[in-house]
């Protein structure tokens, strides 16, 4: 039994961003993996509902002519998985998806869901940052399209407004073809849990030179970051141990973790330091497949 | 034959076609639920509370606060009554407090019309506290000075065994002495089916109490002390039951929804714990300090051990000292011919109350014992397996208190068989000299347990068969089915000693107080062991009503009869069949002149207590950068005596071993000890593993029958989670040479530990 006060299935679009503008209190449900958990805990800022789950437009997962893969909002992590789209272009992003939870949650929870809660251990978010994904976002006076960094601005805050609803991620040809990417969620279980560090990297390599690397990480900093410095020193250098090494010790000027009582700050930035190096390896080792 | 074989159980078909029904799944008209007010602080005094507000929401049909409950203390823990007044639980506790001792303690109870307005009303009671200091450790709560959780301070009890020769000497004997100082977490028990339970009256005398208990007779008395009632005015139901792992031995909701119903009218009220709640408002493992001392010859012999347990019961005393008092008299039989000294203090703090949990201090012992004893093969340079091998009990070393009869011993041969298993000898060559961040290591721990709680309770069970017009016969049992499959266990056994197929056993599951033979429940793995005997004298006395009866019937001598498959037979001549058992009961049943039911019911106390053991194997590797372990194999090899259903028994073994993994890696509930604040009391931020944190875990049995039982088996319930802990850390130990003396070995933890040595960058 859930402490819910007011419920509204939105018919379309613009019926779902009109009833978010009409309550100010009103919150999108998608999958409810987030919302209902919130709800169940008491939480009153989740006891009015604009469910999205009638919109099938934001279901999609398409590729247009250019090599441009849309996925909607709305499509659930094992959807997402077993795409065949996805599958042969963009496996970090299922590859990422299939650390969320368990199978009966990656059933119901949504990518946008994910992205949209602000969570900073969402673990979509490295394989997003990584991509330069961009998103598409509805509000009641139109469209707006807007890159995935800079999307978070604090722990469960978003640019999102009130009266927004995200339609799609879009990944362009330009960025997802040619890399090697991986993604590694470091948590104290296997399934269920929350990621005590995320890491992701996006490769690109003329021989055992990099080209460029775009790093990311997630619960290593207020929301999922980039992290510009390692990448720049990436950049012409050979992958081997030694640039590993250098780029284990220029990681900590990108990241601020902190301390909780779920992991020490020393821990957590040990943790970074090793996975830079380990899944930018890993990101080599992708190279090649899409 | 049925012993021995994987029969299909008992409950199997019912449970997963969904048919059998638990706690829950039981609804009556006009049912009404009540929920906890808790308190948010963990050590204080009520100063004022007003339910006011909660009692003006619609829905809501009373609220009884500490100020209404009766003030006669009990003790929750369950234990058989004892006729000895010193041997008697704590009575530490009032169906509601004033004098909050945990964050979550119970100040007030909401009963409403459903859960939703319970649970709103619940909120809406307001509650100011005084607050006290709060103590969380046994540092803090038996400094001098430290404030008194009870009246009476903090100590529970303090006491002292010794075994063997005196151990001064003993350690002066040794070549080498060494110590090590141990801590194990708040475990908590993590099974399916929250607490759960509903009370109604039927008439105007009775209190009816239908629970998800282990305990149902125990249940019944401790009730009757709580509400100063007859014990014969409560009675106890308990249907199907989703695991317990000692915490449903405790009696947690009973006496609060027997007393609401008695308020309210007889109206049935029901608590269901939701998941947080369960997590810390009911019994955890105690959190314990194990300091070990041993004295070794160069040869590995082990000349003397001393111990010194310091074990932390929470708010309430529940199982208390009695936690570390039945480890302390188990482990001796593990190494019988060293001297022995333990010491055990128990007491309080301001934590959940910590109760039974699944092997009952001997996972905390022996992680203590087994690691100190890694760390001293180490120092010796000798194997750790051979070292153990050398002090192990050995065949006939154990006998019965009377001396009379010698119990089963075979630790031996299964160290032989886990050692080959796993492949040691070889893989230890292979081994050597590692370095990289990714290591091997092998890992060995042993362990004994008891087979019930004898001496120092009484160990009774009771059997009723019946046999029923159609020639089946209905088993009615005080052993209660936990999940552990004793219904089936117990079912195999009467078939065989009567002669009929196990499939035309009925067994009774549901048990009711005012029916059920007496038995005191499924705690202390004694339930098979204990239930034996009943089993075995009421099938061997209804089988000879049976063949007297035939022999009545035909005129054929008793002693010329045989009950073979459900068919009376000429002894020894299958094929020459008298009558079936259907034809012999119409007869008894309807014949106008002679005959009658045959029943028989047998009610028989155990005073044995057969010593059972084995031991855990593994091979693991740790990634040092990651601070993760990775289990390749384990095995534990069990001396449970006879099995009596191989898969049952795997499945135990299986269940125990994935339950250790949690507390050797995993899991810990966290407490901020400076107010007592519960950190991870859900269950996304308490570790419980997953199936896939889970390896493929091995188990074989050495099959030694045991002479005390009828039917050669020893305990197998809470054994398998005893010996895995210490066998991985000791295997952590042969990957890194660092020696973990803490659980759970976390990724946090291990980082910590290998900084320490050097294997990381401080
Ligand atoms: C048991 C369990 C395990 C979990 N494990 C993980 C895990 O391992 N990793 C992880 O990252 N997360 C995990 N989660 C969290 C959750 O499942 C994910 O964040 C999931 O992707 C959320 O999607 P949803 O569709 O269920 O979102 P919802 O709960 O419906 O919504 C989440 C938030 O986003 C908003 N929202 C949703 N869709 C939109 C939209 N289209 N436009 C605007 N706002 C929107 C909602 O208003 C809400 O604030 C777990 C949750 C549970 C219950």
């Amino acid at each position: 039994m859930f402490a819910m006060e007011n419920y509204h299935r939105a018919t379309d679009l613009n019926d779902a961003v009109r009833a978010l503008a009409a309550h100010p209190e009103a919150r999108v449900l998608a999958g409810g993996t987030d919302v209902l958990i919130r709800l169940r805990e008491g939480d009153g800022a989740f006891a009015h509902l604009v469910d999205i789950n009638g919109l099938d437009e934001l279901r999609q997962i398409d590729m247009d002519t250019s090599g441009t893969i849309r996925i909607g909002a709305l499509a659930t992590c094992t959807r997402i998985i077993e795409h065949e789209i996805i599958r042969s272009h963009l496996p970090v992003i299922a590859a990422s998806l299939a650390t969320i939870g368990g199978p009966q949650i990656r059933n119901i929870a949504t990518m946008g869901g994910n992205i949209c809660n602000g969570a900073v251990s969402a673990d979509s978010a490295c394989a997003l940052l990584i991509l330069d994904t961009e998103l598409v976002i509805q509000g009641p006076a139109g469209e707006r399209t807007v890159p995935i960094l800079g999307f978070h601005t604090g722990p469960g805050r978003t640019i999102l407004r009130r009266d927004e609803i995200l339609k799609y991620f879009l990944f362009r040809p330009g960025q997802y073809r040619g890399i090697g990417a991986a993604y590694c969620k470091y948590a104290m279980r296997s399934a269920m849990d929350i990621a005590t560090i995320g890491c992701g990297a996006a490769l690109r390599m003329e021989g055992d030179i990099i080209t460029s690397l775009k790093l990311a990480f997630t619960v290593a900093a207020p929301t999922p970051v980039r992290c510009p410095r390692t990448e720049e020193a990436a950049a012409g250098r050979r992958l081997d141990e030694e640039t590993l090494a250098l780029l284990a010790g220029i990681v900590e000027d990108d990241v601020q973790p902190r301390t909780s009582w779920r992991a020490e700050r020393d821990f957590r930035m040990h943790i970074i330091r090793t996975l830079v190096q380990r899944v930018t390896r890993e990101a080599a080792n992708q190279q090649g497949g899409n | 034959m049925s012993v021995g074989t994987a029969v299909i159980r008992k409950d199997a078909r019912a449970k997963v076609t969904g048919k059998a029904r638990y706690t829950d799944d039981q609804s009556m008209a006009g049912m009404l639920v009540a929920r906890y007010v808790r308190s948010p602080v963990a050590h204080g005094l009520v100063r004022e509370i007003d339910t006011s507000a909660a009692l003006a929401l619609p829905g809501v049909e009373a609220v009884f606060t500490y100020e209404h409950v009766p003030t006669t203390l009990f003790a929750t823990a369950g234990h058989p009554y004892s006729l000895d007044p010193d041997h008697r639980d704590v009575a530490d506790r009032l169906l509601l407090t004033g004098h909050v001792r945990y964050q979550g303690d119970e100040v007030a109870i909401v009963v409403a019309r459903d859960e939703l307005t319970a649970k709103r009303a619940a909120a809406l009671v307001r509650v100011e506290y005084d607050e006290l200091p709060v103590c969380t450790t046994p540092e803090a709560a038996l400094a001098h000075g430290a404030p008194a959780i009870h009246e009476g301070g903090n100590i529970l009890e303090r006491t002292e065994l010794t075994f063997g020769p005196p151990v001064a000497e003993a350690m002066e004997a040794a070549d080498l002495q060494l110590d090590g100082h141990y801590n194990t977490p708040v475990v908590l028990h993590c099974h399916l089916e929250n607490h759960t339970a509903f009370a109604y009256m039927d008439d105007n005398d009775h209190i009816v109490i239908v629970s998800s208990t282990q305990i149902p007779h125990i249940c019944r008395r401790i009730v009757g002390q709580a509400l100063d009632m007859e014990w014969s005015r409560i009675r106890v139901i308990k249907p199907h039951i989703g695991g317990g792992f000692g915490n449903k031995q405790d009696v947690v909701l009973e006496p609060m929804v027997a007393f609401l119903t008695l308020q309210l009218g007889g109206v049935p009220v029901r608590i269901t714990l939701d998941r947080e709640e369960c997590l810390v408002a009911t019994r955890t493992r105690h959190s314990q300090q194990v300091t070990v001392r041993a004295g070794l010859k160069r040869d590995g012999t082990i000349t003397g051990i001393e111990m010194d347990i310091t074990s932390n019961t929470g708010a309430y005393a529940s199982h208390g000292h009695s936690i570390p008092m039945a480890a302390g008299s188990k482990f001796r039989h593990l190494y019988p011919r060293t001297a022995i000294r333990f010491t055990a203090t128990t007491h309080y703090a301001n934590i959940p109350a910590a109760g039974a949990m699944r092997a009952y201090g001997s996972p905390q012992l022996f992680f203590g014992l087994e690691c100190l004893l890694d760390d001293a093969a180490r120092s010796l340079g000798v194997d750790p397996v051979e070292l153990r091998l050398h002090n192990v009990a050995r065949a006939g070393e154990i006998t019965t208190p009377d001396g009379g009869t010698r119990y089963a011993v075979a630790i031996a041969r299964c160290l032989e068989q886990g050692r080959d298993a796993i492949g040691w000898q070889r893989k230890k060559k292979e081994l050597q000299n590692q370095d990289g961040p990714v290591r091997r290591g092998l890992g060995v721990a042993a362990f004994s347990y008891g087979s019930g709680t004898y001496p120092a309770c009484v160990e009774i069970a009771g059997c009723r068969l019946v046999l029923n017009q159609d020639g089946s016969v209905h088993m009615q049992i005080g052993a209660t089915e936990i999940g552990q499959g004793s219904d089936t266990a117990l079912a195999q056994m009467a078939a065989r000693t009567l002669g009929i197929d196990y499939d035309r056993i009925h067994v009774v599951s549901q048990q009711d107080t005012d029916v059920t033979p007496f038995d005191t429940g499924a705690y202390a793995s004694r339930q098979t062991y204990v239930a034996a005997p009943a089993v075995h004298e009421a099938a061997e006395r209804l089988r000879q009503k049976i063949l007297a009866a035939c022999s009545g019937l035909t005129g054929t001598p008793a002693r010329e009869l045989e009950l073979a498959e459900g068919r009376i037979i000429r002894a020894g001549e299958p094929a020459e069949e008298i009558m079936s058992l259907g034809e012999l009961a119409l007869s008894e049943y309807y014949h106008k002149e002679r005959g009658g039911q045959l029943v028989a019911e047998v009610s028989a106390k155990t005073v044995t207590n057969a010593p059972s053991f084995g031991c855990t194997f593994v091979d693991l590797a740790v990634d040092i950068e990651l601070c993760q372990v990775t289990i390749h194999k384990i095995i534990n090899v069990h001396d449970a005596g006879r099995i009596i259903h191989p898969l049952s028994a795997a499945g135990q073994v299986h269940g125990g071993m994935a339950m250790a993994i949690g507390m050797a890696l995993f899991e810990e509930l966290l407490i901020d000890p400076a107010g007592g604040r519960i950190c991870n009391g859900n269950l996304l931020d308490y570790k419980v593993p997953t199936c896939t944190d889970i390896p493929e875990l091995d188990c074989a049995f050495v099959e030694e029958p045991d002479p005390t039982s009828p039917y050669g088996n020893k305990s197998l319930g809470e054994p398998p989670i005893i010996s895995p802990a210490p066998a991985i850390r000791n295997g952590i130990l042969d990957a890194t040479g660092v020696a973990i003396n803490e659980l759970p070995m976390t990724p946090k933890l291990l980082f910590r530990e290998f900084r320490k040595a050097g294997l990381l960058p401080g």
